[in-house]
């Protein structure tokens, strides 16, 4: 027997039909509070009557899964097992997709309401567009030292940690010693968090009145902190990589005559590297939020030049353009690790 | 002296004593077949000869040059003494070509147009020219076993190790293996095999040494060896390869 779709679809009906009026009675809410404040805008009400609409967007799935579960119904009446279980099935999906969409709804929704709370108070301090565009210059030029930082810091720990990474795969007893020093090394620097290496840095090192130090700026302080903690995780990136490929591709390499290097070089390496690229990406986003940290120096990053907006302002908005910035340069890489991870996958079942 | 000489070689993992004074010579253009139960120790001396295990005791010795111990430069010993595994290892990232002409090009020197002219000549002796641009998992068990022999030839080993070469192959995939070993036999390559084929043995070896708790338990020829073995041991062993079938 397939099962009747008729009830569940139904149900979706129901739903939806709440929906439509929950989402009148935000929208009411939101027009009130235009109201309140004076606001009134041909585009704003345009918005909001598209609002109303997606609610009623939810039908047509709704009324294709009634459909099909009165069409399973009939086939079933007239004895076409196989016909209704494909129509009950159809149903059941078309009620889902339904069910599925307006839970995303009821979050939108929510956080419509949110937003509006107290008078708009979390739209005031977080999304004030005034002084987000009057301050967005300022901090769009101080974001540009976040980059600057980061790339450099970047560049750096991926040749650091490639440096450590060997030092700690050394053969043989007289290298003992590196390989003691570089794994003392990683786990130093992988227990210490960076806001504490960056403040070390940055203010310890000019301390010591040393003339390479004093005469550093601040962002290189910054650059060599972030690469000295940065460089452990890219070495434990690179090494798990490395010690990923199994020791019989050493072997045979080594077998056909193949020095140490030579078989790092062109067996191992290459290799590596396919698995290496996603958790490496991983680490430079990592770093990258870092950077924010080495507003504890004083370095005017686009944080510090954010806070110093909102405690004159008394108010949040410029924080949140910086957000939004991490996030516009974050998320094109983050999918791209996805994309990685995907790919290889892919070569994995093919393979 | 024989061309190679293993005396009274001793390998211990940790407190696993594996070979426990091996005695073993090869002549040159012989092919000597190792036989035993499986974790007897035949990879185990493969891998010493080839220098990829180091030995505790004893001496190896390659044409009356010393290649164990300290001192011996393993990069030019493995330009001599090839090895081929269970389980290939051809390297995936490279294309067929590549694996053959990888070690030649980059440790012998050779220019990589000759290399790469030799390496086909190698692979159009084994039919498998049409699969130069291949990648390794595009081809056959078979094919990729065949293709790793090709990748130690293409050193011009003085003696080459196999280690249960057949062993990881689809039964109907053996015998191409098989059929170019015994064209290098037949050729006066010296071989030194670690098998399980007790057929391709009796055919091909000049001699046979059955492996033991850690020693040569019982060499000789195979015909001595298959039909009159004389230790209870060998015996007891060669049974249980005739009840699987192998004989
Ligand atoms: N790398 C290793 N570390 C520790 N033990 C090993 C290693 N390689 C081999 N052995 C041990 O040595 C013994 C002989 O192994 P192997 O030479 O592979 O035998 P065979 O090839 O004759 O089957 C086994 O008991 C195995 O566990
Ligand atoms: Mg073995």
């Amino acid at each position: 027997m397939p099962r009747d779709g008729l009830g569940f679809a139904g149900g979706a009906l129901l739903l939806v039909v709440l929906l439509f009026g929950a989402t009148l009675w935000v929208v009411g809410r939101v027009k009130q509070t235009m109201a309140i404040n004076g606001f009134q805008a041909l585009w704003a009400d345009a918005l909001l009557l598209g609002v109303l609409l997606v609610p009623l967007a939810l039908l047509w799935p709704v009324l294709r899964g009634l459909g099909q579960a009165r069409s399973a119904r009939r086939a079933l009446d007239q004895g076409d097992l196989i016909a209704a279980r494909v129509a009950s099935a159809e149903a059941h999906t078309w009620a889902w997709f339904a069910l599925g969409y307006a839970a995303a709804w009821v979050i939108f929704l929510l956080l419509v309401l949110f937003f509006i709370a107290n008078n708009v108070a979390v739209g005031r301090t977080f999304f004030q567009l005034e002084l987000i565009a009057s301050s967005f210059e300022l901090v769009l030029r101080a974001f540009w030292v976040n980059v600057v930082i980061f790339f450099f810091a970047g560049l750096l720990s991926l040749v650091w940690g490639l440096i450590i990474a060997v030092a700690k795969l050394l053969p043989g007893r007289p290298a003992q010693p590196i390989r003691f020093l570089a794994t003392f090394y990683t786990d130093a620097f992988l227990s210490l968090p960076s806001i504490i290496v960056i403040y070390l840095v940055g203010f310890g090192l000019p301390l010591t009145g040393i003339g390479f130090f004093r005469n550093m700026p601040l962002e290189a302080l910054a650059v060599l902190a972030l690469t000295l903690t940065y460089g452990a995780y890219m070495a434990e990136v690179y090494r798990a990589g490395l010690e990923s490929i199994h020791p019989s591709q050493w072997a045979a390499a080594r077998s056909l005559g193949l020095s140490y290097g030579q078989t790092l070089r062109f067996v191992i390496i290459p290799q590596a590297v396919r698995r290496i690229v996603p958790p490496l990406l991983n680490n430079f986003i990592g770093m990258q939020k870092d950077t924010a940290l080495v507003n504890v120096v004083g370095v005017i990053d686009a944080f510090n030049q954010a806070r110093i907006i909102a405690s004159n302002e008394f108010n949040l908005s410029a924080v949140t353009t910086v957000a939004i910035l991490f996030i516009l340069i974050t998320i094109p890489q983050t999918r791209l690790v996805d994309r990685l991870v995907e790919r290889d996958r892919a070569r994995m079942r093919q393979g | 002296m024989s061309f190679l000489e293993v005396r009274e070689v001793v390998k211990r993992f940790g407190a696993n004593e594996v070979l426990r004074g091996i005695n073993l010579s090869v002549e040159e253009h012989q092919v000597v077949c190792l036989i035993g139960p499986s974790g007897c120790g035949k990879s185990t001396l493969l891998r010493c000869i080839n220098g990829l295990e180091e030995i505790q005791s004893g001496e190896i010795r390659l044409h009356g040059d010393r290649i164990s111990g300290p001192g011996v430069d393993l990069n030019a010993l493995r330009r001599e003494v090839g090895i081929v595994f269970q389980s290939f290892n051809l390297f995936p990232h490279m294309t067929v070509l590549q694996n053959i002409t990888l070690a030649p090009t980059q440790v012998l020197r050779v220019p990589e147009e000759e290399a790469r002219e030799r390496a086909m000549a190698l692979l159009r002796r084994i039919g498998l020219e049409h699969k130069a641009q291949a990648y390794p998992d595009q081809l056959s068990g078979g094919q990729q076993q065949r293709v790793a022999i090709v990748r130690a030839l293409a050193m011009e080993p003085m003696l080459l190790l196999l280690d249960e070469i057949t062993s990881a192959l689809d039964p109907e995939l053996v015998s191409e293996v098989l059929n170019l070993l015994r064209e290098l036999a037949e050729e006066g390559m010296t071989m030194l095999l670690a098998t399980h084929e007790m057929g391709f043995a009796k055919e091909v070896a000049d001699k046979v040494c059955f492996l033991y708790g850690g020693v040569v338990h019982e060499e000789g020829p195979p015909e001595e060896i298959f039909k009159n073995p004389k230790s209870e041991r060998t015996q007891q062993f060669l049974r249980s390869i005739i009840e699987a079938g192998r004989l």
